[in-house]
């Protein structure tokens, strides 16, 4: 239908019109039918057909009976209804263009009234969608006289849904009409029941952005500040968000007098649930109020946070320690760091809850870049060592895997000597996801610390995941090799690995046997034609006898795999034969895979 | 053997459950700790100065503890336990003790002991199901505190028009709030003082009500996370027994709009049987609600909880168990429907309880008396189903639910069992109707859609002709000049 806009109005609707004739086929009952089979199933789909019912019918009596139907009919499943809403908020040139997109208002606004939110959202989207497509006038006449009765309804619901449409239809209507739309607004901030104060709260910062600023000065304040002391804490949440969007909207000199002693308040409210959200917010609302009220209010309020007496908080202040000092002002950025934020920060490292460390360990790496070489040499490495020995993973992966950063300002050495242990005892943690964290890490590390250092502590880790008694584990591991290899040379490779990978292939376990066909999958590529056809493709051949079936039609994949790397030579005397033979194999696993094969590589 | 299998020993990695974890929110904002000095015991008081100590009992009673730290102040521990105790006993036993002054203290004692932030869960997917709660760690006061509140509330020197200037409507709403807490015990406790505060104190009864709707309504559609909803709702059973006939249109909304949508929570099996409860009380007190709960309760049929759908067939037969055969009439057609839906469930408990439904004997004779709506609506699936279920006891169930019928109605019976494959072949037929429809439905799309870009296309095409001739015309023009 996209096509459709660049047409004018006035032929499409005549097309629209005039391809009518032909719709005595189908009696608008029939679609109707449809619309309300018996089945949940075959209604859902049938709604999410409605376009083509509405094609089918033409926009004339899409909006003349279609329509009214949708809108008297609105008592269906959730799912249903929200198929509907969700349809509705594309049919606009299926009633005939934005000259009639009014005429999808009425089935909306009772499906914005409906009980399931979800089905009250779509509803609310698809309005908000609509609302650009109305003409001013339509806007005043039609649109807003509904946002009207739904912020006047006598069930939460309604009232609820009303707070998303206020702030699309404001900027484009007259002056009288935007009174009583901040009117209303007013009135459902101080709604009896809690739900419709939460959905007033959510909405207040995107409908002060649509205000003119005397009226966010004279209006949204006050609401502002009657909403973060509501006497339900899920209430005080809401607020803060919007406190932030508020902070951004007006000039810094009115700042202090109008939102920071409410900000304030937040921050020490009774409930933890709102003081989270502060902390959660803490890196917005630093950006919205600028590099003096940082200093003189946000700071103390941070470290308070950090300081904070439940564990969820602290957690949420802990994740936002390196956007903080990030985004200090310059000028006191340092100072301001290590006197007030890092002693916090100390604390933390031995929090006792498991939660904040690990969120400390995911950022304070982040420190050293802004502190510099010096002071993190001082102040961050103790940290750095004292988490990578906490008793919880998390904590030491999280430091792990943020290593780079430190890597920049100092180097990786000064950490090797405690980064071993830790990294020992993660690669044989109890936990197969803690093993196959660190697995990922092994490239990052094994390129920070060196092929020396590889060599001698981590690579007999690398070889002992192979055969991990978890398939993940051999698998990661497996691909683990290849990026080794990509990193350290083919010849490393040849020296290193390979020979330990190809040793597998006469483990008693068939499961170990598998795991050199899988690595041999992986490696061939990188480690070339010449290191593959000496060394690998015979063991290969060999495993073309196993007696386990599994083992056997691994071996059809894996010719089948590192085919592209031999040579057309290699492939027809050698390769060929073996397939062959495994062609006709007893079992019928083997056969497939093997046949597969010689077609794959062309050798038939 | 297990080795041979997959080549690798299994270690087994399963840890013992987490132990019962404490929590508090209970010790947070006192900047200074006061040391606690003991009274004399309120038994040796001499009447005259009773009043006195009992206000300072309960003044000391106000100060909070640390009880995370299980060895902090040991001293004014045990002070303020045995002065508690002293309370709820004297306010249990004697008369003549609540007196107009001691009613602000004794709800400013409460209120600072009880009223707090309840601290986030440790478990942020606790499942009040399978996980151990979160105890409180300051029970061994809050218990106390709790207990006398109970017993001022049930002295019966306690007058509820000198309560209710503190027992307040901000009062009451803490309260609720603390329904939320993971402690079982605590929410028991809850649970009898509110009752009591509504059975004393007239004027907040309609505030508790609707409070309690916003209670559930959040949690029905905003948070799912409520953990006292199994005890609000028995109190509503029991408020619910005692309202007035014709039911207010409030009560009627409270029904369709917050009791029935309850059934869509997921934790439903932690307060199935209050909610089951509610339901069929407001049924007993007014039949003209059946419809509604019934439709509404199809509306929300689960579709792929078998569990829940099992709960639903229960809650079924408890209402049907009270209908009156007139309201069964206006529901018996959408519900026999969904009753055959279960029959043909492949889980076999869905199956069974539906099934069971025959063994009930006043629904059967419900059955019998509606007869020839009833058969034709389930007697294709009972057909069909006794031929293909996979298990055993469902199909011999099917077979004595067909023997029943058969008995009921023989020529019916027969009649149906003659039209079976017919009206299976009307339904294939009308199958195919409909994938006819839909696919001419969709050519007729197609060709709309490609005319519609044709048309487009031919109006740019004539708009460029336009501007061509216009801009040579103008050229021409130019040149003209």
């Amino acid at each position: 239908s996209c096509s459709c806009t660049v047409v004018s109005k006035q032929p499409l609707a005549s097309k629209m019109a005039g391809a009518d004739s032909d719709d005595s086929l189908y009696p608008i009952a029939v679609l109707i039918d449809e619309l309300r089979n018996e089945d949940v199933q075959l209604r859902l789909n049938s709604i999410k057909k409605l376009s083509t019912i509405a094609l089918a019918l033409g926009v004339e009596r899409t909006r003349t009976e279609l329509l009214p139907f949708l809108t008297d009919t609105i008592y269906d499943e959730d799912e249903v209804l929200l198929a509907l809403a969700e349809q509705l908020g594309n049919f606009t040139m299926l009633v005939g263009g934005p000259e009639y997109v009014h005429c999808l208002l009425p089935p909306l606004e009772s499906l914005a009234t409906v009980e399931e939110t979800v089905v009250r959202d779509k509803a609310v989207e698809s309005l908000r969608k609509i609302s650009h497509e109305h003409s001013p006038v339509d806007l005043e006449v039609h649109f807003e006289p509904l946002v009207k009765r739904l912020a006047s309804g006598d069930w939460f619901t309604s009232r609820t849904s009303a707070c998303g449409l206020f702030s699309v239809c404001y900027p484009r209507v007259s002056s009288t009409v935007k009174a009583e739309i901040r009117q209303h607004f007013r009135t459902l901030c101080s709604d009896d029941t809690p739900m419709v104060r939460r959905a007033a709260a959510s909405k207040l910062g995107e409908f002060a952005k649509v205000l003119e600023l005397e009226y966010v000065k004279s209006d949204i304040i006050s609401l502002f500040t009657a909403l973060a002391s509501d006497e339900q804490d899920s209430v005080r949440l809401l607020a803060v968000e919007a406190g932030v969007s508020i902070a951004t909207l007006l000039p810094q000199e009115d700042l202090e007098a109008l939102v920071m002693p409410t900000l304030r308040q937040a921050a020490e409210d009774k409930s933890w649930r709102v003081r989270y959200m502060v902390a959660d917010k803490f890196s917005d609302l630093q950006k919205a109020v600028g590099p003096e009220i940082t200093k003189n209010d946000l700071v103390p309020a941070f470290q308070n946070l950090l300081k904070d007496c439940e564990a969820e908080v602290r957690a949420a202040a802990a994740n936002k320690v390196k956007e903080f000092c990030e985004n200090l002002p310059e000028d006191s950025r340092e100072t301001i760091i290590m006197t007030h934020i890092l002693p916090c920060v100390k604390e933390l490292v031995s929090d006792t809850n498991q939660h904040v460390k690990s969120a400390l360990a995911s950022v304070i790496m982040g420190l050293s870049t802004i502190l510099g070489k010096d002071n993190t040499i001082e102040h961050l490495l103790p940290l750095f060592l004292a988490q990578l020995k906490d008793e919880c993973p998390e904590v030491r992966l999280n430091i792990i895997s943020n290593l780079d950063c430190v890597n920049e300002v100092i180097g990786i050495r000064q950490l090797s000597q405690s980064l071993l242990p830790a990294i020992v005892e993660l690669a044989e943690d109890a936990k197969w996801r803690v093993r196959l964290a660190i697995i990922e890490y092994m490239p990052l590390l094994a390129g920070q610390l060196g092929v020396e250092f590889f060599d001698e502590k981590l690579n007999s880790l690398c070889m002992a995941w192979l055969v991990d008694h978890v398939y993940a584990i051999r698998e990661a591991a497996t691909c683990n090799l290849m990026k080794l290899v990509e990193k350290f040379g083919a010849e490393w490779a040849q020296n290193t690995i390979v020979p330990k990978v190809l040793g597998m292939a006469n483990d008693p376990n068939y499961l170990h046997r598998m795991t050199t066909l899988f690595c041999i999958n992986a490696l061939s590529e990188v480690c070339g034609q010449e290191i593959t056809t000496k060394h690998m493709l015979p063991v290969v051949f060999k495993m073309s006898n196993d007696q386990v079936a599994n083992v056997r039609f691994n071996v059809a994949k894996s010719l089948q795999k590192i085919g592209p790397v031999l040579d057309s030579n290699c492939l027809q005397t050698e390769v060929k034969p073996v397939l062959e033979k495994l062609a006709s194999d007893q079992d019928m696993d083997v056969k497939y895979f093997a046949q597969e094969a010689i077609s794959v590589l062309s050798l038939a | 053997i297990a080795e041979k299998v997959d080549g690798f020993p299994r270690r087994s990695m399963r840890r013992a459950r987490q132990r019962r974890s404490h929590s508090s929110s209970q010790f947070r904002y006192q900047s200074s700790q006061v040391e606690l000095t003991p009274l004399p015991l309120l038994k040796d008081a001499p009447v005259a100065e009773l009043h006195d100590l009992f206000c300072k009992k309960l003044q000391q009673c106000c100060v909070l503890f640390d009880f995370l730290d299980c060895v902090a102040d040991l001293k004014g521990k045990e002070i303020k336990r045995a002065a508690l105790n002293e309370l709820v006993e004297s306010v249990a036993t004697s008369r003549g003790v609540l007196i107009e002054p001691l009613y602000p203290e004794a709800i400013k004692m409460i209120s600072v002991n009880i009223f707090r932030t309840l601290p986030p869960s440790e478990n942020p997917e606790f499942d009040p199901e399978e996980d151990e709660p979160a105890l409180e760690a300051s029970w061994p006061h809050l218990q106390l505190v709790y207990e006398f509140f109970l017993r001022f509330l049930e002295s019966p020197d306690f007058q509820p028009s000198l309560a209710k200037r503190y027992v307040d409507q901000k009062f009451v709403l803490q309260l609720l709030e603390l329904f939320d807490s993971e402690d079982p015990r605590e929410r028991e406790y809850l649970k009898t003082i509110l009752h009591r505060v509504y059975g004393k104190l007239l004027g907040l009864r309609a505030y508790i009500r609707k409070q309690i709707n916003n209670i559930f309504l959040r949690f029905i559609y905003e948070t799912e996370r409520f953990n006292g909803v199994a005890e609000l709702l028995e109190i509503l059973g029991s408020i619910i027994n005692g309202f007035a006939l014709p039911l207010k249109s409030e009560h009627k909304q409270f029904l369709v709009r917050v009791l029935i949508p309850l059934h869509t929570a997921k934790s439903l099996s932690i307060f199935h049987a209050q909610l089951a409860y509610c339901v069929v009380q407001f049924m007993e007190k007014d039949a003209t609600v059946t419809e509604h709960i019934i439709r509404g309760l199809l509306r929300y049929w689960p579709k792929t909880c078998t569990q829940k759908e099992v709960m639903f067939l229960g809650e079924i037969e408890e209402i049907l168990d009270v209908i009156e055969p007139s309201q069964f009439i206006r529901v018996q057609e959408p519900l026999f429907k969904q009753i055959a839906a279960c029959i043909s469930s492949p889980h076999f408990q869905v199956a069974e309880r539906a099934l069971y439904f025959w063994n009930n004997e006043y629904i059967l004779s419900l059955i019998e008396e509606n007869c020839q709506v009833i058969l034709p609506l389930v007697f294709g699936t009972l057909y069909r189903v006794s031929k293909e279920h996979w298990n055993q006891t469902i199909i011999s169930l099917i077979y004595n639910v067909l023997k029943t019928f058969m008995e009921m109605n023989s020529k019916l019976f027969d009649e149906l069992t003659a039209s079976y494959k017919v009206e299976k072949q009307k339904e294939v037929k009308k199958e195919r109707e409909r994938a006819e429809l839909w696919r001419n439905l969709e050519d007729l799309q197609e060709r709309r859609l490609q005319s519609l870009t044709e048309a487009s296309r031919n109006q740019k095409n004539l708009q460029e002709r336009e501007n061509t001739t216009k801009s040579q015309s103008e050229t021409s023009a130019a040149n003209t000049t």
